[in-house]
């Protein structure tokens, strides 16, 4: 929990030295978003704002703030900033969450598969196909999806901005695409790792004594190797967590997706430091839950953790 | 888990020192060169006879590329690539730098009408008037030099500071560890995002704000490794005999944790190309003169729906085919590692 703390302070503090290197003119000139803001205009957004203070008044405010949900207000909208990741923020988690669901549901399997039918044709073309999913950029691959679905076919259509949630999740010719490219690429690593992970677990003594003692191959698979496999995964997905909100900035800016991912990348080139600081705080504020979650998650999949702390 | 135990620290003296002197007491007396100094038997692979023969994590990787087909698809891939980037240039002549004001054309093509100039270009011509085949491997040059750049620096400076956090250990490990996971649980892409806008990079900022986040990993990986070093007796004897912890670091826990290194810096590589990538697609990349294949890409991909299929299907082949090759090479590696591994 402290830990926690000190990993979303920590956080603040860097974005935070980050765009003050930027200097209070160049931020006021963003804020205002005109570039032939005169002195006195600059002047005054600099009081505002508050960019005049000493570096650890400023940083102490902002600390303050946030432990008040107050982001401040986004330049560009004029809406609040809480306001703009209270909406960009469900269909961040909506896309992210999704694809996570369905590509943990196809790895697994896929890991299994591979395991069974290890150094066969089958093994080596999806150990081919993870290695080029993986290798591929992800907007390489949502640029492709676009073109066949969207422009080729008309399966798809575009997301646009007044979608709410609902709305995004069961109109599948609208998130389909954005989940399938997020999904393809994280199939590619977890399903390597789960192969790697079966691996392991097949050639330890407790399988050879299950074997030893009659157990058929789907007992050993599945009672003795699977759950022991898993738990290399679920440290991988905890960790692949700021990975795949990372990644889903590329996805999002692709598929002009209105999440997180876009909220950040347009409020960044556009200097506006408010919306940065407080998207990057809350993503890695869920990065830290996930954490907490993955380690939930050990204890439910292995019964040494959970009697460790009785 | 230590990976090349036996390798490092007495790979220089490895001809001194072998056969007969292989069981001499290691010296007494601090100031006798240490380098000389002997681990004890135990802590050497069971199966190498000559000290070195075994040893040397050259001669492994040297091994994995002889006895593993990946490996050497992937070398003869990287090998190919280097030579078309590098070399490409000096047999094809090619301008990136003037643009010409030319209409897209397919392969084979240079332009249409009256400007159809100089000599074919087998891959066509780009949105900006340049020629595909050129721009290729000019692109490449960049990719090649900022994935091995900021790989190589991301290792020594994640090395390094590993090393020292799990050597030093206490107070000082906590800290720096605590800030490698403060930089790991903020989202990487969104931070590369809030540096690239400041700074506008050409080649060598973004070298250095890729390798800016890479460092994390060997960082953790080697403190991991150095944990288990740390304890081993070897360093207890260079220990008892005086030598600096700067020593121990450089000598001898480094030096055995190269193989841990070796793969991570493999796959480290393939990563920096990918966000060199991202990057681009982001307009956060490189800019003109300079290119790169995610820039490439990029431009072809707003072009896409028109059917020019050669603004986007030869950068696309690059990027991919390049990774995949350091991925099959660092999963090779990692493979013989771990098996030697198994095998003591």
């Amino acid at each position: 929990m402290f830990q926690s703390i000190l990993v979303v302070l920590g956080t603040m503090f860097i974005v935070f030295v980050l765009f003050k290197l930027e200097g209070p003119e160049s931020l006021a000139r963003a804020i205002l978003s005109t570039p032939k803001a005169t002195p006195a205009q600059l002047n005054q957004v600099i009081k505002e704002y508050g960019f005049n203070l000493p570096p650890w008044d400023q940083l102490w405010h902002e600390i303050l703030n946030y432990a008040q949900l107050n982001f401040g207000r986004s330049p560009a909208t004029n809406q609040s900033v809480l306001s703009e990741i209270r909406v960009a923020l469900p269909r961040s988690l909506l896309l992210v969450g999704v694809s996570l669901i369905l590509s943990v549901i196809v790895a697994i399997p896929l890991g299994v598969f591979q395991t069974v039918r290890r150094n066969k044709p089958s093994d080596y073309t999806l150990t081919a196909l993870s290695f080029i999913f993986y290798a591929m950029p992800a907007f390489l691959l949502g640029s492709l999806l676009l073109l066949l679905f969207e422009d080729h076919w008309h399966l798809a259509v575009p997301i646009s901005e007044s979608e709410t949630v609902p709305q995004i999740a069961f109109n599948l010719r609208q998130i389909t695409l954005p989940v399938l490219t997020l999904a393809a690429l994280t199939v590619a690593s977890f399903s390597r790792y789960m192969r790697s992970s079966m691996m392991d677990a097949m050639t330890e003594d407790y399988v050879r004594t299950a074997r030893a003692k009659g157990a058929g191959q789907g007992r050993v698979l599945f009672r003795h190797a699977f759950r022991n496999a898993l738990i290399p995964i679920i440290t991988l997905i905890g960790l692949s967590l700021p990975a795949v909100a990372g990644g889903a900035v590329i996805t999002e800016v692709v598929f002009n997706y209105p999440g997180m991912g876009n909220l950040t990348y347009n409020a960044a080139v556009n200097s506006q430091v408010q919306v940065v600081v407080a998207t990057t705080v809350v993503a890695t504020l869920l990065t830290v839950v996930g954490s907490l979650l993955a380690d939930i998650l050990y204890a439910v999949a292995d019964p040494r953790i959970r009697y460790a702390h009785r | 888990m230590p990976t090349a135990d036996v390798g490092g620290t007495d790979r220089s003296f490895a001809g001194l020192i072998s056969g007969s002197s292989r069981a001499v007491v290691a010296p007494a007396l601090p100031e006798i060169d240490q380098g000389s100094i002997v681990p004890p038997l135990e802590t050497r692979a069971p199966e190498g006879g000559e000290a070195g023969s075994t040893g040397s994590i050259f001669r492994i990787i040297g091994r994995v590329f002889i006895e593993n087909k990946l490996a050497v698809v992937g070398l003869v891939i990287l090998i190919v690539v280097v030579a078309f980037c590098f070399g490409g240039p000096l047999i094809y002549h090619t301008d990136q730098l003037s643009i010409i004001l030319r209409p897209i054309t397919g392969p084979g093509t240079c332009g249409a009408g009256k400007i159809n100039i100089g000599p074919p270009c087998p891959l066509g011509v780009d949105d900006q008037g340049f020629d595909v085949l050129g721009r290729l491997m000019v692109a490449g040059q960049s990719d090649l030099e900022v994935g091995l750049a900021a790989a190589f620096i991301a290792t020594c400076v994640g090395v390094v500071w590993g090393a020292v956090a799990g050597f030093v250990g206490g107070v000082v490990d906590s800290v720096m560890m605590r800030f490698v996971d403060i930089l790991l649980s903020i989202p990487s892409l969104l931070l590369l995002i809030v540096i690239a806008t400041m700074f506008s990079p050409g080649k060598n900022q973004l070298i250095f704000i890729i390798a800016g986040l890479a460092w994390l990993t060997p960082a953790r990986l080697v403190r991991g490794e150095t944990l288990t070093l740390r304890t081993r007796e070897y360093v207890q004897a260079v220990r008892v005999m005086g030598g600096t912890g700067r020593r121990i670091v450089l000598r001898h826990i480094i030096p055995n944790a190269v193989g841990t290194i070796v793969v991570n810096a493999t796959f480290q590589v393939a990563d920096a190309i990918l966000t060199l990538a991202a990057l681009s697609f982001l307009k956060l990349g490189l800019h003109y003169p300079q290119t790169d294949w995610g820039d490439m890409l990029t431009d072809g991909a707003t072009y896409a729906t028109s059917g020019y299929w050669w603004l986007i299907v030869p950068a696309g082949t690059m990027i991919v085919t390049t990774v995949v090759a350091f991925n099959f090479i660092g999963d090779a590696l990692r493979d013989s590692l771990e098996v030697r591994l198994q095998r003591r």
